[in-house]
């Protein structure tokens, strides 16, 4: 009874993992394809990737995408690693946790309008930089999220005895609660720039009219509107690879990211 | 002194940055829903409850029901096949589990667009699936599987069930060992131990990961509008449509405040299961 239950759940596991990554590896797989055919193999080819660098919209895109990623992620996790450590060293607060925990769960949909209409009241001109400042709405919360279970594994009685030996309340700081944080730090760090790669609709409401600003999963969306091609799966390709590593950085940062 | 003076440094700016760019925006959108739409589309600060009377105008509360039903549906679906995975994880060698779990998250943490387009390749006419169903002679012509809800229902739970493998695996972990035992030992088979034992300990998880999937589903844009094919609204592309092309901002607003105040509610409620549960448990 038990053993042909464990068969299965094995066999149910390895369904789900299928489910999960077979799509994901029909696409890069097909990104190979010759023909211009999106489903039917006609043998490899990496000339779809040779265009996709070529192509001056993707390039662009591409930059716009980085700009916006790092310049989002280092001010998310300057300010998110010190909202971490203010509420985790402080009592508990409900409302606080709801705050924090808002940005993760509020639909992007409702975000993006929302910020639209703000910036637009305002009369903040639109561009990249209104991205970044969105951007950072929800990479704080994750940042948070992130430092605050590490800072829970942190034993608080250092504080006091770096206090007890004359440090300032900043040597304490840098030289006590930051080091053992920082796996934290970082990884929060890499997912915040992985979410800022990624993020479709926030960015598509905030950037504003004309092509200056377009990002990376604009252009994706744009294209994706047009038809299934080989030139999309080579894109989609290299993105995934790119997130699959950053991630798996993040892990390797701090082993608790996922497990929490 | 000294400790307002740390608060307001570490809290401040994050604080901040959340109260300018997210309450006082959502805040703002609030308000629009009481005004009218001006003639070229801006606000005309003139009170009305009108969008609230069109909000529930048969049309768009069809709308509204219709995505209900269809994020309700991928929230059961997803529940399904997360919770014998999780089961299945927390069955495994210890060293295995971390393994397992990164693979199933990893996914998630990818582009959504890129995840939710992978499944019009797998699912066009001449798809990995049709294709497939094809060449083993079960089907002559193609299946009608994308441009629909049931596209839909896929791409929402190949999207969101990654998570609520994770709720549910951390609700499972948590679970006492001893009432397993107990129950094992007073004679109860695995069946009834499962069903009588370690389900009921495990619903705030169950709680928790619905309610990701549900809120995240009903106000989705992105899968309605690439695999429903633009002929299925859901109050996600409703909302975009008011921004972008009817350009009537006070009624889209209107509908993001009835998004908002449905996340409420079900987070409240998700709250309160976790906070009885936990309740039980010391008590």
């Amino acid at each position: 009874m038990q053993r042909r239950m464990h068969t299965g759940l094995k066999l149910h596991l390895g369904l789900f993992f299928a489910f999960l990554y077979v799509p994901v590896l029909v696409l890069m797989v097909l990104s190979f394809n010759r023909a211009g055919l999106p489903t039917v193999w006609t043998g490899f080819s990496l000339d779809w990737y040779g265009k996709l660098f070529t192509a001056d919209p993707i390039i662009r895109a591409a930059r716009n995408t980085l700009v916006v990623a790092v310049a989002s992620t280092v001010l998310a996790t300057v300010i998110g690693t010190l909202l971490a450590v203010g509420v985790e060293t402080r009592r508990n607060s409900p409302f606080l946790d709801a705050i924090l925990f808002a940005p993760m769960i509020i639909p992007d949909i409702v975000l993006a309008i929302a910020l639209l209409s703000f910036y637009t009241a305002i009369s903040l001109t639109l561009g990249l930089h209104s991205i970044i400042l969105s951007h950072v709405v929800f990479n704080i919360a994750f940042v948070v999220a992130v430092v605050r279970t590490r800072m829970r594994h942190f034993d608080h009685s250092m504080l006091e005895a770096s206090a007890d030996l004359g440090a300032s309340e900043f040597t304490t700081f840098r030289r006590v609660l930051l080091p053992t944080i920082a796996p934290g730090v970082i990884a929060g760090a890499l997912l915040s720039f992985t979410l800022s790669v990624d993020e479709f609709i926030i960015a598509f409401f905030t950037a504003g009219a004309g092509q200056s600003s377009t990002t990376l999963p604009m252009q994706i969306y744009s294209m994706i509107r047009f038809g299934v091609t080989p030139e999309i799966n080579a894109m989609a390709t290299i993105v995934m690879l790119v997130s699959f590593t950053l991630v798996l950085l993040a892990q390797r940062a701090d082993r608790r990211v996922f497990t929490q | 002194m000294r400790n307002r003076l740390k608060s307001v440094i570490l809290l401040g700016p994050g604080l901040g940055w959340l109260a300018l760019l997210m309450v006082v925006p959502c805040g703002l959108i609030f308000t629009y829903s009481v005004f009218e739409r001006g003639v070229y589309g801006g606000i005309d600060y003139t009170f009305t409850l009108e969008n609230f009377r069109r909000a529930a105008d048969p049309l768009f509360l069809g709308i509204f029901l219709r995505s209900a039903k269809i994020a309700g549906l991928a929230t059961l679906i997803a529940i399904l096949i997360a919770y014998p995975a999780a089961f299945a994880i927390t069955r495994a060698p210890r060293d295995w589990q971390t393994a397992l779990l990164i693979l199933v998250i990893l996914p998630f943490w990818s582009n959504y667009l890129i995840r939710t387009y992978a499944w019009i390749v797998m699912l066009n006419r001449e798809g990995l699936i049709n294709n497939g169903l094809a060449g083993l002679g079960v089907i002559d012509e193609p299946l009608p599987l994308l441009y629909n809800s049931f596209a839909v229902v896929v791409g929402l739970v190949y999207n969101y069930t990654p998570f609520v493998v994770l709720a549910i695996y951390a609700s499972l972990n948590r679970i006492n060992r001893e009432t397993i035992e107990a129950s094992e030992d007073l004679g109860a088979s695995g069946w009834v131990t499962f069903w009588r034992v370690i389900v009921p300990q495990t619903v705030p998880g169950i709680a928790a990961g619905g309610v990701f999937v549900f809120v995240l589903s009903i106000g989705n844009f992105i899968t309605p509008d690439l695999l429903g094919g633009g002929r299925l609204q859901m109050v996600g592309n409703l909302i975009y449509d008011q921004f972008l092309s009817a350009r009537d901002w006070p009624f889209g607003a209107t509908l993001s405040m009835f998004l908002i105040a449905l996340m409420m509610i079900l987070l409240f409620a998700q709250a309160m299961v976790a906070r009885r549960a936990a309740g039980e448990g010391a008590g």
